[in-house]
């Protein structure tokens, strides 16, 4: 049996050996500011530091009084990456090049001057932000699970030690699994995963079942389309999950778990797997958690790129070794799970708050958030606003909060922001449902989002402005889901299918009012006779779209015509004579020899050949071609 | 004897999960990352090594999009279809890539076997929409061009090298 690890000494050592650190540069590395770039600054920083002499220092494994250069996890602020905090004063640069670091190093590192071409600029106000907590992206969130997520080096199993890491799973190893159950039960904490089922009860289930032998599933098969919260985690404090992990272990009797992660998370797969080992090495998993008699190992188990295996029987059945379909319930994965056995199945952003929880205390974790849904949510903040990102907020949190005060507003196609531009957000993914600007003033939690038929979901919030066509993204969603089903029952194979040939008709101008009413009719159907989550949540784009943009439906049906011009077979081109000066130009351009014309008289287009591709229209310099 | 060698490999990745049914997955993904595919032969050959059917094997290697039982291209290049890419034009990208590589309809893969062309569910880089990945390296805020130019660069490379 391994020695149990002494985590007071290990923290006291870490801070030891920085404490005489100068200044530390932490450059996010999580996957978008990787897309960015961002490994390359971090060798840049690296090497003028180097160049200078200087003493830099990439790992803390002996006592350092440099420079500290370290990659964290997503800080958050996606669309300006790759972004570079320098501490202790937490100035936060955006889209830094390798091209700016050696600028960097000189003024803000040795010196403490401030370069202002790095600095966010609020686009509505003109203002510029230095640092961090200032700006309003950061200054409006609450962070509980993400507050170390942007920081620590995720490589480094010590720091998190140091910043009070495992110490909670060491506390939770002396409480009695049924004091671990009701201190969960008393916190309110529900699963982030999307049901919101109260993740104590699902515990102390468990506890209850007899079985010679229980596990524990971390679920980080985040696949919502829109959605990287999970992997936000899973990148930047893996150490969090592990002892989440511990702690659930301890409160139901398990001694083996798995972390089941996509596999289109290659980066999260790596630094779950790394964080595990070094887990074990530090004698922290294993035969004996903190010298009690408890074992627990973790395996880790990377996905094999199926949308259905992040409903949990579907899991298991993968886990198993199995193609990836649900099974009915009861019996509930809490009496029969992986391998016949009591299974608990938590999400990765459940697990990161159960430590968080444990160090509050429930009374503190009860104050943040609603009196029906206490803590914070993790949302992915997308598509047409001006600070795209990861975010953090209290449960009953307002959408006008999120997308004009974190999201600095809405914006065109070119990035250009659009005052009145709002037309929906969609949330909660591929089972979700979308929110308007009635819903603006709306407090955000579960009860609130479910009597409008949306959804918390895993937390993907995609904002759309007035030129997105909602039958298009209705339709989109649909043809997810389709190619998703598992096709274990009937209603959501054929279902699915039938629905999504009708929504293809009407964003082509081929559907009746009649077809109208049969997509709606089959919704209910989808929606109440599915086996699992996927198929009962698979009309909610459909029915909540329909609810609150039933116009644009019909106006695609009756009027053959798409109210944004995005449905390309519903387009119709024609040529402004009084513009046209017949240069021939869109006639050379157009692929079907639709359009003709003598030279420099107005041309024609012939809307029998015409395939609306609108080459014509970018062909055009004097805007004569019309959509 | 080429033969020989290549099921050697795929006995190895068995051996390492000791024959293990529950592990059928795991073992798949190591031997598709071994061979850039799942050949008919290995999958009946792991059915037979594992003591189960050929036609499980079948099924689960058919269910999962990771898996792929046709030869790919040697840089595989994903485009984002996640609802954050989606709303930003991702399938003009698909598009020109599509059109650039000369790939005609059903066609995925280029003649040469150098590139294979596939949408992707998400990559969970949406604050960076519209993105795509060639071998795993993530690209992101793309447009039309900027998504060619990184096809072209990888042709260039590749034509430098035959040279």
């Amino acid at each position: 049996m391994s020695e149990a690890v002494n985590l007071k000494a290990r923290a006291k050592a870490y801070k030891e050996n920085t404490k005489d650190i100068k200044k530390r540069i932490i450059v996010c590395a999580g996957t978008g500011c990787i897309a960015g770039g961002a490994l390359k600054v971090i060798d840049k920083f690296e090497e003028v530091i180097k160049a200078r002499g200087l003493s830099v220092a990439m790992t803390i494994n002996k006592h350092e009084d440099g420079y500290q250069v370290s990659g964290s996890g997503c800080q958050g602020f996606c669309q300006m990456g790759p972004v570079v905090t320098i501490h202790p004063d937490k100035i936060m640069y955006c889209k830094v090049t390798p091209a700016d670091v050696e600028e960097i190093l000189e003024e803000s590192v040795l010196k403490d001057n401030i370069i202002d071409r790095l600095v966010y600029t609020q686009k509505t106000t003109g203002k510029s932000y230095p640092k961090k907590e200032e700006m309003p992206f950061f200054k409006n969130q609450t962070h509980l699970v993400l507050k170390k997520v942007g920081d620590i080096d995720p490589t480094d199993i010590n720091e998190y030690i140091a910043l009070g890491g495992y110490a909670q799973a060491e506390k939770a190893a002396k409480m009695r699994p049924e004091e671990i159950c009701s201190l969960m039960m008393d916190s309110g904490l529900k699963g982030r995963g999307g049901a919101g089922f109260p993740t104590g009860r699902k515990w102390d289930f468990a506890r209850m079942s007899k079985g010679d032998k229980k596990y524990i599933i971390c679920n980080g098969d985040e696949g919502d389309p829109g959605a990287f919260m999970d992997s936000a985690v899973m990148e930047g404090n893996p150490h969090s999950i592990i002892e989440g992990m511990m702690i659930a272990a301890m409160a139901i009797g398990a001694d083996e778990g798995y972390v089941y992660v996509r596999a289109e998370y290659p980066l999260a797969v790596k630094r779950i797997r790394a964080a595990v080992k070094a887990a074990q090495e530090a004698g922290i998993l294993g035969d004996s958690m903190f010298g009690s008699d408890k074992a627990f190992d973790i395996t880790v188990m990377e996905g094999a790129g199926a949308f259905v295996c992040g409903e949990e029987t579907a899991l298991i059945a993968s886990v198993e070794g199995k193609r990836g379909m649900p099974s009915p319930k009861p019996p509930f994965p809490s009496d029969r799970g992986l391998f016949g056995k009591p299974t608990v199945i938590n999400n990765v952003e459940t697990l990161s708050t159960i430590p968080v929880i444990f160090e509050m205390g429930t009374d503190e974790y009860k104050k943040i958030g609603t009196a029906a849904a206490a803590g914070t949510k993790n949302f992915s903040l997308t598509g047409h606003v001006a600070n795209t990102g990861l975010i953090e907020v209290p449960f009953g949190e307002t959408l006008r909060t999120i997308v004009y005060n974190i999201a600095g507003g809405v914006t065109e196609e070119n990035g250009e922001l659009s005052p009145d531009g709002f037309k929906a957000v969609q949330i909660g993914g591929p089972s979700g449902g979308c929110l308007t600007q009635e819903h603006l003033d709306m407090p955000l939690d579960y009860e609130h989002l479910k009597a409008i038929g949306a959804m918390v979901g895993s937390g993907g919030m995609v904002v759309m402005n007035q030129k997105t066509c909602i039958v298009e993204i209705a339709r989109y969603f649909m043809e997810f889901t389709q190619n998703e089903s598992c096709g274990k029952c009937v209603v959501c194979r054929e279902g699915t299918k039938q629905m999504l040939d009708i929504l293809t008709d009407i964003t082509q101008g081929r559907a009746t009012m009649e077809q109208l009413d049969l997509l709606e009719e089959l919704a209910g159907v989808v929606q109440k006779a599915s086996l699992c989550g996927l198929g009962k949540s698979a009309p909610n784009p459909v029915l909540s779209t329909l609810k609150y943009f039933r116009d644009e439906y019909v106006e695609h049906i009756e009027g053959k015509r798409c109210p944004t011009g995005q449905c390309a077979a519903l387009r119709s081109y024609s040529i402004d004579a009084s513009k046209c000066i017949g240069c021939g130009a869109c006639a050379r351009k157009c692929p079907a020899d639709a359009i003709s014309g003598e030279k420099k008289k107005p041309h024609v287009i012939d809307a029998g050949k015409c395939i609306k591709c609108g080459a014509c229209k970018e062909a055009c310099k004097f805007g004569a071609v019309l959509r | 004897m080429q033969n020989i060698l290549a099921f050697e490999k795929a006995g190895q990745i068995i051996e390492k999960y000791e024959y293990n049914q529950a592990k059928l997955i795991p073992i798949l993904q190591e031997i598709q990352d071994e061979y850039r595919y799942l050949p008919e032969e290995l999958m009946v050959y792991v059915a037979t090594m594992l003591g189960t059917t050929s036609s499980h094997v079948y099924g689960v290697a058919s269910f999962y999009s990771h898996f792929t039982l046709k030869l790919k291209g040697k840089y595989v290049v994903k485009i984002c279809d996640g609802t954050a890419c989606h709303v930003k034009k991702s399938m003009h990208l698909l598009d020109a890539v599509r059109k650039h590589l000369k790939l005609t309809e059903g066609q995925n893969t280029t003649p040469d076997l150098l590139f294979t062309v596939e949408t992707v569910a998400c990559l969970g880089t949406c604050g960076r929409a519209p993105a795509m990945t060639v071998n795993g390296e993530v690209f992101g805020l793309l447009t039309d061009e900027t998504a060619v130019a990184v096809i072209k660069d990888i042709q260039e490379k590749e034509q430098a090298n035959h040279e």
